[in-house]
């Protein structure tokens, strides 16, 4: 500043030079600060409320904490860790979140390639297919969880009246382990297979129509072409979409919840036929008071994801040299 | 995307390319080609075939939907009954009235929309302010910062809600509605949906026009970048919104049946405090009414919405 009071005796070209020298000063902080300003609020709230909280809960896993009384922490090291690895329970909810998650994710994300497919053919009415699909993303796990309870009840249940049509005898959906899980996956696969569905037709309209024709004149079926255009053509999106519903999988939570209506709910059953991880959680930590131990069952969450996340990579990398 | 990983010879299937060599093709080639819509390489025409799957398709989707409405519309006995009905009933509006006050529906609703409406206004205001700094600004570290967000996504909120109850009961916020609406101010998806968005929507010239003509960055934000953003904003706000309004597992952890979101409240109807079950039908359908009449407003956007998120993801 003080080239800017020594030239003043100028007059009036100083003071406006000083004027500009200010204006792009203001102009330079603008364009270096003003990105950070934007990006900011975004990562000021995840790092106060995702990310510092993640870190944190390994923290509390190495401590007794209980729900009464949230500030008194005891160090018990890996205790908590050591006890998790000795519980049944935890051993049963994560064979149950993995077998859930299969029955939910495989069979979904099949229809919803198959639903694709058929909604990018030239349609009347693609609108209303397109809606109707996604109509079911519009409920909530309440709501969805409550009705099909009701269609899967053992005595009155539409699902049994319509089994015993052709003969078979009634399923007790709640109490038989894999009817129960069937059933709970059938909850997230009518959810959430319209939404896949959309994702993949917008992947496969953005195929290069080329790549149809040259498989034509090669003599390809239309099932050839399905397989060895589309597929290969939407891969990316396939992948995005099992690593999505992994972790949906993963997390799954109010379906059983609900399923399960009442005391039985966060057990996942009477026998904890169909308690997942994230059951596990809340019963530990909600239910038992322990949060120190509930904060050991999300920590082997998050290890649970990154085998997952690993695995998937792998398989990818060798889809990827396979084609 | 992936379209550079398929063995395809772009360059010799251009169109003229291709008509080319279809000619000299055996009959196969020629064949097909009467089938074909001209211009129309891929899109084929839906057959009788395509259209009942299809509809067979639409009828699992919406049946669980018009059945509530049929259950929520009888009474108890009929609806316990074998055949289950198929045709609604004279008890609807007794019923709703009845799962209304029995679950406090009302309050659940006003909760869910303030909780909705604020989380979907915060995160498309922050997404498109961030959306628009990754897309059309430079700034040191900005791929960085980008791989941080997208690398965000996969954190599902799960994992850290022990520490975030603590939190919410230190801050005193425990069963009041800040507790939901704070940690989901914003979101990655959000940010990154705008930011590929606008990428492609907004040229660049436009920025530098604003910057010559002396605007700060938010002056162009507002004046520039907001109008050009306004249908992509529509649509996130509208998947936000149906997001929020559905959010379960958080909200029942950290509310409780004083002061519940609709998606709470409905598990009081399942806990077995309510025992009728059409009444826990007309609760299910009160839960999800705003909903579906967002969906028959707005269901042509919100599949382009998610289409187009999709496609550039």
């Amino acid at each position: 500043m003080a080239i800017s009071t020594s030239t003043p005796p100028d007059g009036a070209p100083g003071i406006g030079a000083e004027r500009q020298r200010r204006r792009t000063l203001l102009h330079r902080l603008d364009v270096r600060g003003a990105p950070y300003a934007f990006v900011a609020p975004f990562f000021v709230v995840f790092a106060a409320f995702s990310f510092y909280p993640l870190i944190y809960t390994s923290w509390i896993s190495l401590h007794r904490v209980e729900l009464s009384t949230l500030n008194l922490m005891e160090w018990v090291g890996f205790d908590n860790y050591t006890a998790l690895w000795d519980d049944e329970r935890f051993w049963n909810a994560l064979l149950n979140t993995f077998t859930i998650g299969v029955l939910s994710t495989v069979p979904q994300l099949l229809m919803a390639l198959g639903l694709a497919h058929l909604l990018n053919y030239r349609l009347r009415g693609s609108t209303f297919f397109r809606v109707a699909a996604l109509t079911p993303y519009a409920t909530s796990v309440g709501a969805a969880a409550l009705v099909f309870t009701m269609l899967f009840e053992r005595d009155f249940g539409m699902i049994n009246w319509m089994l015993s049509l052709v003969g078979v005898d009634n399923i007790d959906w709640e109490n038989n382990k894999w009817a129960a899980q069937t059933a709970i996956s059938s909850i997230v696969i009518w959810r959430w297979t319209g939404y896949n569905a959309l994702l993949y037709l917008a992947a496969m309209q953005a195929i290069p129509r080329d790549r149809y024709e040259a498989a034509a004149i090669d003599g390809a079926s239309r099932w050839q072409q399905f397989l060895k255009v589309t597929v290969p053509g939407i891969r990316s999106t396939i992948v995005f979409t099992i690593v999505l519903s992994t972790i949906g999988a993963t997390q799954l939570f109010g379906e059983p919840l609900i399923f399960g209506q009442g005391p039985n709910g966060i057990t996942g059953g009477a026998d904890n036929q169909y308690q997942t991880l994230g059951l596990l959680l809340y019963e530990e930590g909600w239910k038992n008071y322990q949060m120190g131990r509930a904060a050991t069952v999300a920590w082997a969450m998050f290890l649970l994801l990154i085998v997952v996340f690993v695995v998937q990579q792998v398989v990818k990398r060798v889809m990827a040299r396979k084609a | 995307m992936t379209t550079d990983s398929i063995p395809v010879q772009t360059a010799d299937a251009r169109p003229g390319v291709a008509k080319k060599a279809r000619k000299d093709t055996p009959s196969g080639g020629r064949r097909r080609q009467l089938f074909r819509h001209p211009g129309a390489g891929r899109q084929h025409h839906a057959g009788p075939v395509a259209y009942i799957l299809l509809g067979i398709a639409a009828l699992f989707s919406l049946f669980p939907l018009y059945w509530t409405m049929v259950a929520a519309s009888t009474d108890n006995t009929r609806v316990t009954q074998t055949p289950p009905p198929f045709l609604p009933g004279p008890n609807l509006l007794e019923n709703l009235g009845k799962a209304w006050q029995d679950a406090a529906l009302g309050k659940a609703m006003l909760n869910s929309l303030i909780v909705a409406g604020v989380i979907a206004l915060s995160t498309v205001l922050f997404a498109t302010l961030a959306g628009f700094a990754f897309a059309k600004l430079r700034f040191k570290g900005r791929n960085i910062l980008l791989m941080l967000v997208i690398g965000t996504m996969m954190v599902p909120p799960q994992l850290g809600v022990v520490p975030l109850f603590m939190m919410m009961t230190e801050l005193g916020w425990g069963q009041k509605l800040p507790a939901v609406i704070f940690p989901t101010l914003v979101s990655a998806v959000g940010v990154f949906f705008m930011r590929q968005y606008l990428s492609e929507a907004l040229p660049d010239e436009l920025v530098e026009a604003g910057r010559v003509d002396g605007a700060h960055s938010l002056r162009i934000f507002w004046s520039i970048v907001l109008p050009i953003a306004r249908p992509p904003m529509a649509v996130l706000f509208m998947i936000t919104f149906v997001h929020a309004w559905n959010d379960f597992f958080w909200p029942f952890i950290v509310l409780d049946m004083t002061n519940p979101t609709v998606p709470v409240a409905l598990t009081q109807l399942s806990a077995g405090y309510v025992r009728d079950q059409s009444l826990i039908m007309a609760g299910a359908l009160l839960g999800t009414l705003p909903l579906l009449a967002l969906f028959i407003v707005f269901g042509r956007q919100i599949v382009g919405g998610i289409m187009q998120g999709a496609v550039k993801g």
